[in-house]
């Protein structure tokens, strides 16, 4: 309890900027996810092939290896400069984009064919019948999967802390260098982790029973 | 190409698409274009930075990292279905003594990050005297957090079966464990196939993350190179030749999981006929219902 409560600053910090990254990467991959999920079912051939290629490769892309890429990379190219924490939210959306844009693409499969054919009898277009009929109806269909996506993204934030992101993966190498316990300091972190998976879940099971479509 | 989303296109829906389809392009060629017109600018093509790719030295040593990535890969992927067979047994046990610890190790793999996991082994466990290679705290942490992702995976696999398998196995007298081992695991095997090749590449991605407590693998190696002064730095260089090896190795395996997949459906579908009456004489073949009355299915056995 000490090793806790002796560094609070620290884990409070390392916390902290585990939660900046998980809020805004989620908030990003949900829009962009949901953008190249609408391409991979889109009536146009382009986008369609431009939101396969997509997830095909960053799906299959180590996570690391993203990182590498923006934190290494990125300042090398001249571009405007950016702080670690922005780059690896930049990482953390693209990657997680993919699972998004995959789990609606089968929350779109779960929506009953009546429902779209309906939407076209009526003379919706088809981004009508996408934004009016058919996500609403997906999102519902995919809270499961996109909380387990969610989650995921949680725990993959503290892979930053490879690529100077002063994170909760942090934590350890902040108080190695006071002297701390590494053991008992990782067994704090995972346990925290545990306590705001456990959270995710239940906000998961509360938003499924609360959204669960009568069919 | 039609589909339920959208009706076929009259011609000026198409000219529309030709329309949109040709900005999507532009789009994306614009993106890429000023990607690589950038790397071309900072001098990520010139043939100084490229050059350290042209010794032999330095491909067998791509060579030697490439092995121990699936040196890796291979020992966890082994270890963590045979710790995922043993959790799902667990799970599935009939012992509540048995059953909600097990769901609770299950539970608590899953909900640490694998980092976490790999840093309890490499920096946590040598501050109570157990030291431990990068090698083995990859592989271990790979294992607990996989083993945990399998145990789930043949969980499911064995309850979305048909309940007339377990009550067919009870009724010919079989035991518990000869009824998990002949009857059951057989078939959730084979229908979880494909998440499970899936779940394969997972691990083949995570390796990577050996990157972080210096294990010696592809990235380990590409940071290496990138700092090298006198090849002018060459990290970006580097990491596109050892992020295509990595890439083109999760390609390969995810395409086996699409492949099976698509093989299985093939075999799956009379599945929902499985309330059918099924001739005896079929059904003591004992593969599984799946591919029963369907002769393209016998092509997997």
């Amino acid at each position: 309890m000490n090793v806790l409560l002796d560094n609070l600053d620290i884990f409070v910090t390392g916390f902290r900027n585990t939660l900046i990254m998980f809020v805004c990467a989620g908030l990003i991959a949900l829009v962009l996810g949901t953008i190249v999920g609408t391409f991979r079912v889109s009536p146009v051939a382009p986008m369609r092939a431009l939101g396969t290629v997509y997830v095909n490769i960053v799906r299959n892309t180590p996570l690391t290896l993203i990182f590498f890429f923006f934190a290494f990379g990125y300042p090398k190219l001249g571009l405007p400069r950016a702080s670690y924490l922005v780059l690896a939210i930049i990482a953390l959306s693209l990657y997680t984009a993919t699972y998004v844009a995959e789990a609606l693409r089968s929350g779109i499969n779960t929506v009953p064919l009546g429902q779209t054919e309906a939407a076209r009898a009526i003379g919706l277009t088809f981004g009508q019948s996408m934004t009016l009929v058919v996500l609403p109806q997906a999102f519902r269909a995919i809270v499961p999967p996109l909380m387990n996506v969610f989650i995921a993204l949680l725990k993959n934030t503290t892979i930053a802390a490879g690529f100077s992101v002063a994170d909760a993966g942090a934590i350890r190498a902040y108080l190695s260098e006071r002297g701390e316990p590494q053991l008992v300091v990782l067994l704090w972190v995972a346990l925290i982790f545990v306590l705001l998976v456990a959270l995710l879940s239940w906000a998961q099971r509360a938003l499924e029973k609360k959204w669960r479509l009568a069919r | 190409m039609s589909s339920v989303l959208f009706d076929a296109p009259g011609p000026r829906a198409r000219r529309r698409q030709v329309v949109i389809g040709a900005i999507t392009l532009i789009v994306v060629a614009a993106i890429l274009g000023f990607i690589v017109y950038r790397f071309a600018v900072t001098g990520q093509f010139s043939a100084q930075k490229w050059s350290i790719f042209g010794y032999q030295k330095v491909w067998s040593d791509i060579a030697g990292a490439l092995g121990r990535t699936l040196a890796a890969f291979a020992l966890a992927g082994v270890l963590s279905l045979v710790l995922g067979f043993i959790l799902a047994m667990g799970r599935l046990s009939d012992h509540a003594v048995v059953r909600v610890p097990v769901m609770l190790v299950t539970e608590l793999f899953r909900a640490i990050p694998l980092l976490i996991l790999i840093m309890l082994f490499y920096y946590g466990l040598p501050t109570i005297g157990i030291r431990w290679s990068p090698y083995a705290a990859v592989v271990a942490g790979l294992t607990l957090y996989n083993g945990a992702v399998f145990a789930e995976i043949f969980r499911a696999g064995v309850e979305s079966l048909p309940k007339g398998q377990r009550e067919a196995g009870m009724a010919i007298g079989l035991r518990k464990g000869q009824l998990m081992r002949m009857i059951l695991l057989p078939q959730a095997v084979r229908a979880m196939l494909p998440i499970i090749v899936a779940q394969l590449v997972v691990v083949l991605k995570d390796t990577a993350l050996g990157f972080i407590v210096t294990y010696q693998e592809l990235l380990y190696l590409a940071k290496f190179y990138g700092t090298q002064l006198q090849y002018g730095s060459p990290i970006i260089p580097s990491a596109i030749v050892m992020g295509s090896i990595y890439i083109a190795l999760c390609l390969i395996l995810a395409g086996v999981a699409k492949m099976l997949e698509v093989r299985l459906r093939g075999g799956r579908k009379p599945r929902g006929g499985g309330k059918r009456p099924q001739s005896p004489a079929m059904a003591s073949t004992g593969t599984s219902v799946m591919n029963l009355s369907n002769p393209a299915g016998g092509a997997q056995a």
